[in-house]
């Protein structure tokens, strides 16, 4: 496991504060969500809505921040702050690296909810 | 649940948050409402009870600054303890949300601790807030405890066009010493109860209760269109109601009893006298003078209802009355012309 993808600290401290079977159900619903809120980036970005990219951007940030996800976080957080640029071809490479984060932190949540405690 | 668990409506867009949000209020005790966005948010808290809503600012449909706006020009919601939970960035936003009158600004993810800390300190405030607001009410009228919450407590008053009726229980003094107290206090609160019934239901207030007698404004605090009619249809059905009343104290053999009502109309001076400690809503001027005096003025002329020749005119045709000429009163300097108000002769 990669230890930078989730930030241990963060997740324990959540896992403990919420409970362990708590924890998987939250994990469950990022994995669900995830790919809804990177196609609504996505869409956002096609359609040059700057409004919605930002609040997708959001979105993820926030989440990537409950779970520790340090680089999603990062990365969300540059779009959201940034907002559409002006040169759409600009963003197409902070998307793709943005969705190979979430695969990443995905995969990692994965294995951590189903690690043995 | 325990004792002091409280209604918490969570307004988010994003379902993890909305998750994580609800499962940290539920572990604090506290019941939990969920709304996927600020106008869902708005349609529960106009029709559910809370105590509480843990609001995003970032969502569609209605974002979270809209909602504050909207509570805060909502007269029933105004008071709506709101604390933003939100990862916005920036200060200025997090100023917005305090000028646009939220409680409190948590940054997501949202600390157990802190947000124990706040949701204890907001329910405990709206605890508080509630039971001084019943208390007030149980002081004063609910038209005066509305106007004081809204526009604030200020000594001074306003001149305003009311009419004003005092009454009274005729031989009450003898009526006392014939009883034994506990008897009194039966008769007084149903009494009381059937006069509140009379002038309520006519758009007046009771703002004084002195032993048997009362008094009672009508277009203050609030403005009535026909504040004269208003104010001798409940001298009325306070007459029918004391009839209705005697008939089932002499089922019982009870001597029944006389009220004597005064109405008169005209400008008067109506606000909060007293000092800042201690005040009362009151009316004040020749008005309320010259109805006391009617009132006592009833046991004189042997009828009912007496009212001045401004209520009379007032009352035009509607109700039937019977002039009985010009009387001098203590305190004025002209004689004032009374009115009989005929249905009003005591049975």
């Amino acid at each position: 496991m990669d230890e930078s993808v989730i930030d241990r600290a963060v997740y324990a401290e959540l896992r403990d504060t919420t409970g362990a079977e708590f924890m998987a159900e939250l994990v469950n619903t990022f994995i669900e969500e995830g790919p809804g809120m990177l196609a609504e980036l996505r869409a956002a970005r096609t359609e040059g809505n700057a409004e919605r990219f930002r609040r997708a951007a959001h979105s993820l940030k926030s989440n990537g921040r409950t779970f520790g996800a340090v680089k999603l976080t990062t990365l969300a957080r540059e779009f959201e702050l940034k907002g559409l640029d002006a040169d759409p071809a600009r963003d197409a490479a902070g998307l793709a690296a943005l969705e190979a984060e979430y695969a990443r932190a995905a995969a990692e949540l994965k294995a951590l909810r189903d690690a043995r405690r | 649940m325990p004792e002091d668990s409280s209604r918490v409506l969570i307004a988010d867009d994003n379902k993890v948050n909305r998750l994580l949000l609800s499962r940290s209020v539920e572990l604090l005790g506290h019941r939990v409402s969920l709304a996927e966005n600020g106008r869902i948010a708005l349609e529960r808290l106009r029709t559910e009870p809370f105590d509480l809503l843990l609001l995003d600012i970032e969502m569609p449909e209605l974002d979270g600054f809209a909602v504050l706006e909207q509570l805060k020009a909502d007269p029933q919601l105004r008071e709506m303890p709101v604390i933003v939970t939100s990862s916005v960035e920036g200060l200025d936003n997090v100023v917005r949300c305090i000028d646009l009158g939220a409680e409190d600004y948590l940054h997501k993810p949202v600390n157990q601790v802190l947000l124990k800390a706040r949701i204890g300190a907001s329910v405990e405030k709206k605890r508080l807030r509630d039971q001084q607001k019943a208390m007030v009410r149980r002081f004063v009228t609910s038209e005066v405890a509305d106007d004081m919450l809204q526009s604030g407590f200020a000594l001074g008053g306003k001149r305003i066009h009311a009419s004003v009726l005092f009454s009274d229980i005729r031989g009450f003094t003898a009526l006392v010493e014939s009883q034994g107290p506990e008897e009194t206090i039966d008769l007084l609160n149903t009494y009381y109860m059937l006069m509140f019934d009379a002038i309520g239901s006519h758009g007046g207030v009771v703002n004084q209760m002195i032993g048997d007698g009362l008094m009672a404004l009508f277009g203050a605090p609030l403005p009535l269109d026909d504040c004269a009619g208003s104010a001798v249809a409940a001298a009325l059905e306070m007459v029918e109601l004391i009839v209705q009343f005697n008939h089932e104290r002499k089922a019982v053999d009870k001597a029944a009893i006389r009220i004597g009502v005064g109405v008169a109309t005209g400008d008067v001076v109506a606000g909060y006298t007293g000092t800042q400690h201690r005040a009362t809503y009151t009316c004040i001027g020749d008005t309320v003078n010259l109805a006391a005096r009617l009132e006592a003025h009833t046991k004189v002329a042997g009828c009912g209802i007496l009212i001045d020749d401004a209520t009379q005119r007032a009352l035009g045709d509607n109700v039937p009355t019977q002039a009985l000429g010009e009387v001098p009163f203590k305190g004025k300097a002209a004689t004032v012309e009374i009115f009989a108000v005929t249905t009003g002769q005591l049975h």
